[in-house]
């Protein structure tokens, strides 16, 4: 079994996000960082090759992103994939999830995965939809969100939560997962794999190299436009209270809920 | 004639409130530009009553497909096949979960443009304009589509509403669809299952809701006793991180893929604050928070918000509490 694993590269956790003005697009400017959900799904994909129910063959990780995601490709390596593809191109910048998906799913053709595994959504754009869109492509059976999966050689069993409780779905392979948080504890790299992660192969690809139809990507080939963007309706801030010291903490906290007759 | 779509989610013989508020807004939107809201129906034999209930909310036409209900990719295929039958411009879904998967693959099928978590939709010369928050409700975004557009409401962000001529009901139009060889290669085992207890906390005042930060599932044992402290009619609440862990029954979830509540008070520990957990209880009364993390993103939307430890901070508003209840 193949196994492609989709990674993003998105500012780090501790950047403080914004759109640049200049573009209309999100500032990359700061420090980078593999996608934290992205983490889940080669968890995952690493557990199905370790499970040992059904043999793994390869795990791939798969992005597309400017040259310093190469970087969120390491990491994925280090994390466990075998190899990487980086699909770079200035002609796919301001792609929306549509030409995102379908650039991507051009890419995993050519690869013949078995099994495609996303993050639940991405830490940046927050779109959820990837999953949907490049199953859609691919012509395979897709389901996100899921928080536990059972694989033998032809089918998946998935657990996931919708609008009305838990619910499973058996899906034939090849199938697009998209994991939640859920699913499993992301394990850290170890030193050696780290170390070992730049040695692993990486093709680099254009969107020519892809195959994938220029007119179709980039801001032009995209058919929504986002922009005007604009400062929420501000709401006043609330009260704050620094816990130093928990007894007169409390003390106010009650107060405040004494005012207004919660108690 | 062109119009805009949208998807009704039923379940156990009634239309989702998310469904029905998205079908409100088609209704109205389709008025302004001057055509009309009609909605897909999907299910293994969905009764006449049903369908056309939804010409309450606004829908002129329904049209019904035979699938399988619960799974995204069956519908895509639906409503793909009625959008380029009927030429709709736009379909536009309530929050939930399956709208956003039906919405993607709609999307690629029809190489339409697509906006999630929209909170409003207006009309501009003649076109929808859809508005998202963004980067954690920092910013909004204003969406234009070049063809046609695909707009995925967040959870609540659409009310339901009768029309004014409320009597009237939809016609309903039996749609023949051939499904996609791969939409058949899923099917649902189990659906709507209710893990854990059936906790009610729907018509609760109080709720003390609790997260990940509570550490383990025991931590809930303290929030039960802090919900009791408050007396009369206070319940206990949970993100889906401790439900899918299993620290706390699916009935008590509240958000995107749980309950919607608005309780005089809100009291959260150990809850980051995420927008699916946001749009369940942003309308409650009074929010206080209590997180070890000054940036937690539910300060941004507390009345009260208590930077600290809760495993020191709970344990004495318990007391507390009691003490002023007894004083
Ligand atoms: C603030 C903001 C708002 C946006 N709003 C919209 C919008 O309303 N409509 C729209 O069409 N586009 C929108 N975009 C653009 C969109 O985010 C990009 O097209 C993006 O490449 C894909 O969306 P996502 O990362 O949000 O995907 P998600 O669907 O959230 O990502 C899910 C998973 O897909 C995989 N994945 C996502 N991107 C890549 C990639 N480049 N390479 C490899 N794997 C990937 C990862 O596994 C990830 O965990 C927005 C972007 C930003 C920054
Ligand atoms: C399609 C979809 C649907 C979803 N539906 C829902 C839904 O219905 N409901 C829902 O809740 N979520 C939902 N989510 C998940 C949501 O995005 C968040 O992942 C989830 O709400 C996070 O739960 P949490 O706040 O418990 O955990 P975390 O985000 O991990 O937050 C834990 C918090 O606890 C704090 N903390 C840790 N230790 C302590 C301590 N000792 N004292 C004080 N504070 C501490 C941390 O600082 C942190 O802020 C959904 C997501 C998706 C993609």
């Amino acid at each position: 079994m193949k196994i492609c694993v989709l990674v993003k590269e998105v500012p780090d956790a501790a950047v403080e996000k914004r759109i640049n003005p200049q573009t209309g697009r999100l500032d990359r400017s700061g420090e980078k960082n593999l996608n934290p959900y992205d983490t889940h799904a080669i968890e995952a994909a690493m557990q199905i090759k370790e499970g040992g129910a059904v043999q793994v063959d390869e795990i791939v990780a798969v992005t597309m992103g400017p040259e310093s995601a190469t970087r969120a490709l390491h990491k994925a390596v280090s994390l466990g994939a075998d190899r990487s593809i980086q699909l770079t191109d200035d002609a796919l910048a301001g792609s929306d999830v549509q030409a995102t998906g379908y650039a991507l799913a051009t890419v995993l053709q050519k690869e013949s995965p078995d099994l495609v595994l996303l993050g639940q959504q991405s830490d940046d754009g927050e779109c959820y939809t990837i999953g949907a869109i490049v199953a859609d492509h691919l012509q395979m059976p897709s389901l996100t969100q899921v928080i536990k999966m059972d694989v033998n050689d032809s089918a998946l069993r998935c657990e996931r939560q919708a609008e009305y409780g838990y619910d499973t779905v058996e899906i034939d392979l090849p199938a697009v997962i998209s994991v939640g948080d859920a699913i499993n504890e992301p394990r850290y790299p170890s030193l050696k794999a780290i170390m070992g992660a730049k040695k692993k192969p990486l093709e680099k690809m254009g969107s020519g190299d892809a195959g994938i139809d220029g007119s179709r990507v980039g801001a032009d080939g995209s058919m929504v436009q986002c922009g005007n963007f604009k400062a929420p309706p501000s709401k006043s801030a609330g009260e704050i209270i620094e816990d130093e010291d928990t007894n007169e903490t409390v003390e106010r906290i009650v107060a405040w809920l004494d005012e207004r007759k919660l108690i | 004639m062109p119009g805009i779509l949208t998807f009704a989610l039923h379940y156990e013989g009634a239309f989702n409130k998310n469904s029905l508020g998205a079908v409100t807004e088609a209704s109205k939107l389709a008025r302004e530009l001057g055509t009309e809201a009609h909605a897909v129906v999907v299910g293994e034999n969905v009764p006449d009553e049903l369908a056309s209930q939804l010409g309450a909310y606004g829908a002129s036409k329904v049209f019904r497909v035979q699938a399988p209900e619960g799974l995204a990719q069956p519908v895509v295929d639906a409503m793909a096949k009625v959008m380029t039958d009927n030429g709709h411009d736009y379909a536009l879904f309530g929050g939930g979960l399956l709208g956003f998967e039906i919405g993607a693959g709609l999307a690629a099928r029809l190489n339409a443009g697509v906006t999630m978590e929209v909170t409003a939709v207006d009309v501009e010369d003649g076109r929808l304009v859809a508005q998202r928050p963004i980067l954690g409700d920092s910013a909004i975004s204003e969406s234009r589509y070049r063809g046609k557009g695909i707009i995925i409401g967040r959870l609540n962000a659409f009310e339901m509403q009768q029309s004014a001529d409320a009597g009237s009901s939809a016609t309903v139009e039996d749609v023949q669809v051939e499904l996609s060889p791969w939409s058949t290669k899923a099917r649902m085992v189990t659906r709507g299952e209710q893990r854990g207890a059936d906790v009610d906390i729907e018509g609760a005042d109080i709720l003390i809701a609790g997260g990940r930060g509570l550490g383990k599932a025991e931590g809930f044992e303290t929030l039960e006793q802090l919900a009791a402290s408050f007396g009369g009619n206070s319940a206990v609440a949970a993100t889906r991180a401790v439900v899918d862990a299993g620290w706390y029954p699916y009935a008590a979830q509240i958000g995107q893929t749980g309950k919607t509540v608005a309780p005089k008070l809100y009291l959260a520990a150990g809850i980051s604050g995420a927008i699916q957990h946001k749009v369940g209880m942003q309308a409650s009364e009074n929010i206080v928070a209590i997180n070890k993390d000054s940036n937690a993103p539910i300060f941004e939307f507390s009345d009260l918000g208590v930077v600290g430890d809760l495993n020191k901070i709970v344990p004495k508003l318990i007391d507390a509490v009691k003490a002023k209840k007894g004083g």
